[in-house]
């Protein structure tokens, strides 16, 4: 099969049981997504599926022929890292790092979505007034982090988001 | 060369791995790309908690296209006898606990090993098994000692008389649940022979230590084990000695003569990789209408496997906080049915201050004293059980700076009667303590050929951000510039160092690296740099030679809750930590570890509980969905704050560990402003709604 992974397109030949995480690690030598449950409940693997934030361990590779997914790898552009890595590191928004490029994957996934106007659980109105404090840890809950850097996570969120 | 004035130490660069990190280019154990076709093992768990495994039928799935091998308690190779009967993996057909890996399936790709080791079938000689720990445990006796060589009682003064003469007393029982390390990375190991020579890519916090355990094992020679562990993805205590998936790896590759990734499910790691043991601790204090204590007794009971004995120190941290006319502490472990429990962020002082500190808050409420000012009461002027003088300890400023900055001072200590709406609300106050360790350690340093230094050092990263302060310590060492240095870690052939364990990874390493950078400073000066420089140390010598004082760090944790007048949810939006932890090497880390211990505190305090199914003998919550860790929605304003503490007797740096006092009086904290939100004290661990309705005022 063919995947296209960060604007690339990617000959595969793949165990009908691989996941799309399984087929970026063990493949394709993308080791930036990490695997931390492997059901769908940590987010370490979170890419972005035609744009949109996904567990990359509950999708099966082969029904991802003809979409796009992006990976941590291709975030970082040539001019050097992306605001939400760049934040990250300047608010120490991580410790060991294994979840990170998920926070950072769904963070970036996250921020479109507000941008368009979804609300969220925590939403009071059908609009959201803004980014605030319990939007980002609302929206940004499907990623544990087992250090605690939820601290330098919301600051680093919080900086991009005043930033744009 | 450069001479400069300004000391790395102290400043707060980013982390040196920090960019990839967040580009995902750090590689963690096993995700290495230069070794060819590798194979894939999947660990067959046992479906019986106790009994023997009596037949494996290999041949269903041997045959399956792509099955290298199939390891069982028959086949599998004999090892030698570990220090760590845990590691004894495969070697005989015992189950001791439900769980426990009794089979492994190797194969061409992960799918095929997990898909043959899930159809895999095992017959069971199944006998009755005793997994519940329980208060009047018939199997409950006494270890020779607890972690790591704690005397298992200790007695000082007479506690019956001063608790019966006693103007006020506190006799409780409190209960802390099993709770579960879950690194985000999973314990992984890819293991490579080369010859007689092996090669170990893995996830734990100490390369050397595993290097010793594993060529002991396999019967080689320490120099033909290699193990690398570059990036840890988190730990905290589980992946601290060498586990058993680095043996089946290592087991298997040396079988199928290539390369094997043992990545453990995250189901695996609530059984086999150690947990927090459940404790039921009871304890009893003694004070003068003044709140001044005249006997404290903790007594702990607690859970080990039968494959080993872990006995953890719940009680230890009471033998040294207060002042006191007499002291009891004793420990009670019965070898149950169950996996076997080992460390996990501050074990003993994490679980045994959740106890004492609540019966504090207590004591503070039986006698109308402030909890702030009824610890300040009983401040001793030495450690209390020992005689000897503290290195530091800055308990009480620590108290004061938080209560200051907390608004301590309005505080109305009557429980259950502010409201927000129809939220009730409270705060509370807890004090923390750590030891300030260290262990022995090996570095070199050598003046690079093209300019600039290397300092090497088998210390592991686990996320405390050792690599950025070893460096900022390298710096100052050789009085250069940070840009100048460049340290490497994670590697089992830099000789040996102590663990990422124990909060001793700065007092430890930085100790050998400054050693290492003042020898080849001097060398420098001496000779001048001709390039080829190098210094091997060893602080050994000057580590035992450490005596005459009780070496402890402090804190004061304060923290607010806000629990649902309907609902009985429980939110805590603001927590205060402030510690004295001597020399700060680099604020942004610390800082960033401090309020992570403060963080799982937090998801101790409200949410983890691994529940034990006694009719399986099974944690029957084995997932993040049934295990709920604290997610970013129920963390809030977390801070930590440290008071300026120059310690000359701790070290050379002057540095305490950080790791783990973060996480020590957070639990109670909370349960104290739950008490005084509500008036509901809950004693049993985790503050679970369904334990506050009821008792909330009307």
């Amino acid at each position: 099969m063919q995947l296209s992974v960060n604007g690339q397109s990617r000959d595969l030949e793949l165990d009908n049981r691989t996941t799309l995480l399984d087929a970026l690690r063990e493949h394709l030598g993308l080791i930036g997504s990490k695997k931390g449950c492997d059901h769908g409940q940590c987010g370490a693997c979170t890419v972005l599926l035609d744009g949109r934030r996904t567990n990359a361990c509950l999708v099966l590779a082969v029904t991802c022929a003809g979409r796009e997914v992006a990976t941590i790898e291709g975030l970082a552009g040539p001019d050097g890292l992306h605001p939400v890595q760049q934040a990250f590191v300047e608010h120490d928004g991580f410790q060991c790092g294994y979840c990170t490029p998920g926070q950072i994957m769904s963070a970036v996934g996250m921020l479109e979505e507000f941008e368009r106007g979804w609300p969220s659980a925590v939403t009071g109105e059908v609009q959201p007034a803004g980014l605030t404090a319990p939007e980002i840890r609302e929206r940004m809950s499907g990623n544990l982090c087992r250090c605690g850097a939820y601290v330098g996570i919301l600051a680093a969120l919080t900086d991009v988001a005043s930033r744009s | 060369m450069t001479a400069i004035t300004t000391r790395a130490v102290g400043s707060s660069p980013t982390r040196i791995e920090g960019t990839a990190k967040v580009t995902g280019a750090a590689r963690y154990s096993t995700e290495q790309d230069h070794l060819g076709d590798v194979a894939y093992l999947w660990p067959v768990p046992a479906t019986i908690a106790k009994g023997r495994v009596e037949a494996v039928d290999s041949d269903a799935v041997a045959g399956l296209p792509g099955v290298l091998a199939v390891l069982t308690p028959d086949n599998a190779p004999r090892l030698e006898t570990p220090d760590d009967a845990e590691l004894a993996v495969l070697q005989d057909h015992e189950v001791s606990y439900r769980g426990q890996f009794v089979a492994a399936v190797v194969a061409t790709s992960l799918e095929t090993a997990r898909e043959a080791a899930a159809s895999l079938h095992i017959t069971y000689a199944e006998v009755p098994h005793d997994s519940e720990l329980t208060e009047n445990h018939p199997k409950l006796s006494k270890p020779e000692k607890v972690n790591p060589a704690f005397p298992t009682d200790t007695e000082d003064g007479d506690v019956d008389a001063a608790l019966a003469a006693a103007a006020v007393t506190v006799d409780a029982t409190y209960r802390t649940p099993p709770v579960h390390n879950n690194p985000m990375e999973p314990h992984a190991s890819l293991a490579v022979w080369l010859g007689h020579e092996l090669t170990l890519y893995d996830s734990l916090q100490g390369a050397f230590a595993a290097q010793q355990a594993l060529a002991k094992l396999f019967a080689l020679p320490p120099a033909s084990v290699h193990v690398i562990n570059e990036h840890v993805g988190g730990g905290f205590g589980s992946k601290g000695t060498v586990r058993l998936g680095a043996v089946l790896a290592a087991m298997a590759a040396r079988e199928v003569g290539r390369p094997v990734k043992v990545v453990l499910g995250r189901q695996h790691m609530f059984t086999v990789v150690g947990y927090r043991t459940p404790t039921i601790q009871r304890v009893r204090l003694g004070a003068d209408a003044d709140g001044q204590l005249t006997a404290i007794e903790h007594a702990a009971i607690e859970q080990t496997s039968t494959v080993l004995e872990f006995a953890e120190q719940t009680t230890v941290a009471t033998r040294i906080m207060y002042a006191a006319g007499s002291r009891r502490t004793s420990h009670r472990l019965a070898a149950l049915d169950v996996p076997t429990p080992r460390w996990m962020r501050a074990p003993g002082e994490c679980p045994g201050m959740f106890a004492l500190e609540s019966a504090m808050d207590e004591l503070a409420v039986a006698t109308g004293v402030d909890p702030v000012e009824i610890r300040i009461r009983n401040e001793p002027d030495v450690e209390p059980e020992s005689g000897k003088p503290f290195s530091s300890r800055n308990l009480v400023a620590c108290l004061r700076e938080g209560a200051e900055r907390f608004g301590w001072a309005a505080r109305d200590p009557r429980p259950g009667v502010r409201r927000d709406g129809r939220w009730l609300v409270g705060t509370g106050v807890a004090a923390s303590t750590y030891p300030s360790y260290v262990g022995p350690s090996t570095a070199s340093a050598a003046a690079e050929p093209g300019g600039g230094f290397v300092v090497r050092i088998s210390a592991a990263d686990i996320g405390t951000g050792a690599r950025t302060v070893l460096t900022q310590i390298a710096a100052d060492a050789l009085r250069v510039r940070v840009e100048e240095v460049r340290v490497e870690i994670g590697d089992s052939s830099f000789g040996q160092a102590a663990l990422a364990g124990g909060s001793m990874g700065t007092a430890s390493w930085g100790w050998a690296v400054t050693r290492a950078g003042e020898r080849l400073r001097a060398a420098l000066d001496e000779h001048g740099g001709d390039g080829r420089l190098e210094v091997h140390v060893d602080t050994a010598e000057e580590v035992k030679a450490r005596t005459g004082f009780a070496y402890h760090a402090f804190g004061a944790q304060y923290a607010e809750a806000r629990v649902d007048l309907d609902t009985g949810e429980v939110r805590v939006p603001r927590l205060l930590g402030v510690f004295g932890v001597g020399r700060i090497v680099n604020p942004r880390t610390a800082r960033s570890q401090l309020i992570g211990g403060m963080t799982m505190g937090l998801s101790m305090a409200l949410h983890e509980e691994g529940v034990l199914d006694p009719a399986f003998g099974d944690y029957v919550n084995h997932d993040f969905a049934g295990y709920h860790v604290a997610a970013a929605a129920d963390v809030a304003d977390i801070d930590a704050v440290w008071v300026d503490e120059q310690d000359e007797h701790v070290n050379p740096l002057g540095v305490k560990g950080i790791g783990e006092i973060g996480i020590v009086g957070t639990a109670a904290a909370v349960a104290n402003a739950v008490f005084h939100a509500t008036g509901v004290r809950v004693r049993d661990l985790p503050i679970r709604l369904d334990k506050l309705l009821g008792g909330l005022p009307g």
